[in-house]
């Protein structure tokens, strides 16, 4: 609508992430659109590290030390979070879209995100104890 | 025995012109009975008379009243004090998001209303026969089923628009309200409104935040009423698959069966 078109696209899309006075939904939204841009960060990091290895043996292997380091890890975890929040929240979203369950959004989403959180706390688990 | 009274302070936002916007305050004595907008009106009556609002049935039907309360939308002239503050609390008054700001708390929607002319909106529900069922008729002398007609649940306020995030940040997206006329509409056989519908700034655009239904005042439901369109969508989609690539002739020969 024109009473938006003023400002800059990256100050309106700003906006997006700002929870106040909104409902549960808005949490799943906003989660979606952080994930995402996790995971292209991730990616984007994951070429960039891959690269490594085309610069010989012992440059791969000091990349490995990094990555085992307990920072590295966390954020691994950290990925795999936002993988199950991304994917399972899309799985909804694909249903709604089908016109499958959009009057359940709501306890969909949470029943999706509760198990996204156990299967990321299961996940940190292991990562941190194996 | 009447409900003890309390003390709310209104903090108004105002804007005039070009001028920048601020905040004012009014300290008043209500019911927590009252509706908010009941508080606004008093401002403008006993405070300031430059006060700009809109406002005109008092009773959820004109749409005109929608502003931003505490940062959630809602319709002013149904919204009770005791929901929205306490005793001692503010009520912080905003108008609405995503429409261009007239003066203080009127926005301009005429884009709505263009949008709601374009996907043909009825003000008369396209289903009324089902909705009307005996036992919601009003009372009094029953008529014949036609006499009856029900009005369509939106009542065009604009709150969706105002809530939805990606209306805030695509202004060219038909927005909840008018996606949710296109569907009571229906857009079975015809393909103008097909053609809207289906198009970048259509339902694709939608991000599922919800937040439409959560502040409709109506029950219009325009998020179920986006995915429902989606579906139909895409329904539509398969069908021209199978079809080939001349549905209207088809159409026009089952039509003329
Ligand atoms: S769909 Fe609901 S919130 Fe949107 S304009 Fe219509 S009545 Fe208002
Ligand atoms: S004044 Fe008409 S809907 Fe509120």
């Amino acid at each position: 609508m024109t009473g938006v078109s003023k400002t800059s696209p990256l100050s309106r899309a700003a906006k997006w992430f700002d929870p106040r006075a909104r409902t549960i939904s808005t949490i799943g939204f906003i989660l979606n659109r952080i994930t995402a841009l996790g995971l292209s960060f991730y990616l984007f990091l994951h070429l960039i590290m891959l690269g490594q290895l085309a610069q010989g043996p012992q440059a791969y292997d000091g990349f490995l030390a990094t990555v085992h380091s307990p920072i590295f890890v966390f954020g691994e975890v950290l990925v795999i979070a936002a993988g199950f929040i991304h994917g399972l929240n899309g799985i909804r979203i694909a249903l709604n879209s089908f016109g499958v369950g959009a009057r359940y959004q709501k306890a969909t989403f949470l029943v999706l995100l509760s198990i996204a959180v156990i299967c990321s706390l299961i996940f940190a688990v292991r990562i941190f104890t194996v | 025995m009447s409900t003890p009274k309390w003390v709310v302070t209104f903090q108004i936002y105002r804007k005039k012109g070009n001028a920048d916007p601020h905040f004012d305050e009014f300290k008043l004595e209500v019911s927590p009975d009252e509706y908010v907008l009941d508080g606004i009106e008093r401002v403008w009556a006993f405070h300031d008379r430059s006060l700009a609002f809109r406002h005109a049935c008092h009773h959820s039907t004109c749409g005109a009243c929608g502003m931003r309360v505490n940062g959630a939308e809602k319709l002013t002239c149904i919204t009770l004090i005791r929901d929205v503050t306490q005793d001692g609390g503010v009520l912080r008054i905003e108008p609405m998001r995503n429409f261009p700001v007239v003066s203080d708390l009127a926005v301009d929607m005429g884009i709505l209303y263009t949008r709601m002319e374009m996907v043909e909106h009825q003000p008369v529900n396209s289903d009324a026969k089902e909705a009307i069922q005996p036992e919601a008729r009003p009372a009094g002398p029953v008529g014949e089923e036609e006499d009856y007609i029900r009005l369509s649940d939106c009542i065009e306020c604009g709150l969706c628009i105002s809530a939805c995030p990606i209306s805030g940040s695509s202004p060219e997206y038909l927005g909840p309200a008018v996606l949710a006329g296109a569907h009571q509409h229906g857009i079975k056989g015809n393909e103008q409104l097909l053609k809207l519908v289906d198009s970048e700034d259509g339902v694709w655009r939608c991000h599922s935040a919800f937040e439409c239904t959560a502040v409709c005042p109506s029950f219009v439901e325009p998020g179920w009423r986006i995915m429902d369109l989606r579906k139909q969508v895409i329904g539509e989609r398969f069908k021209r698959l199978f079809r080939g690539s001349s549905p209207k002739i088809i159409d026009t020969m089952e039509a003329s069966k």
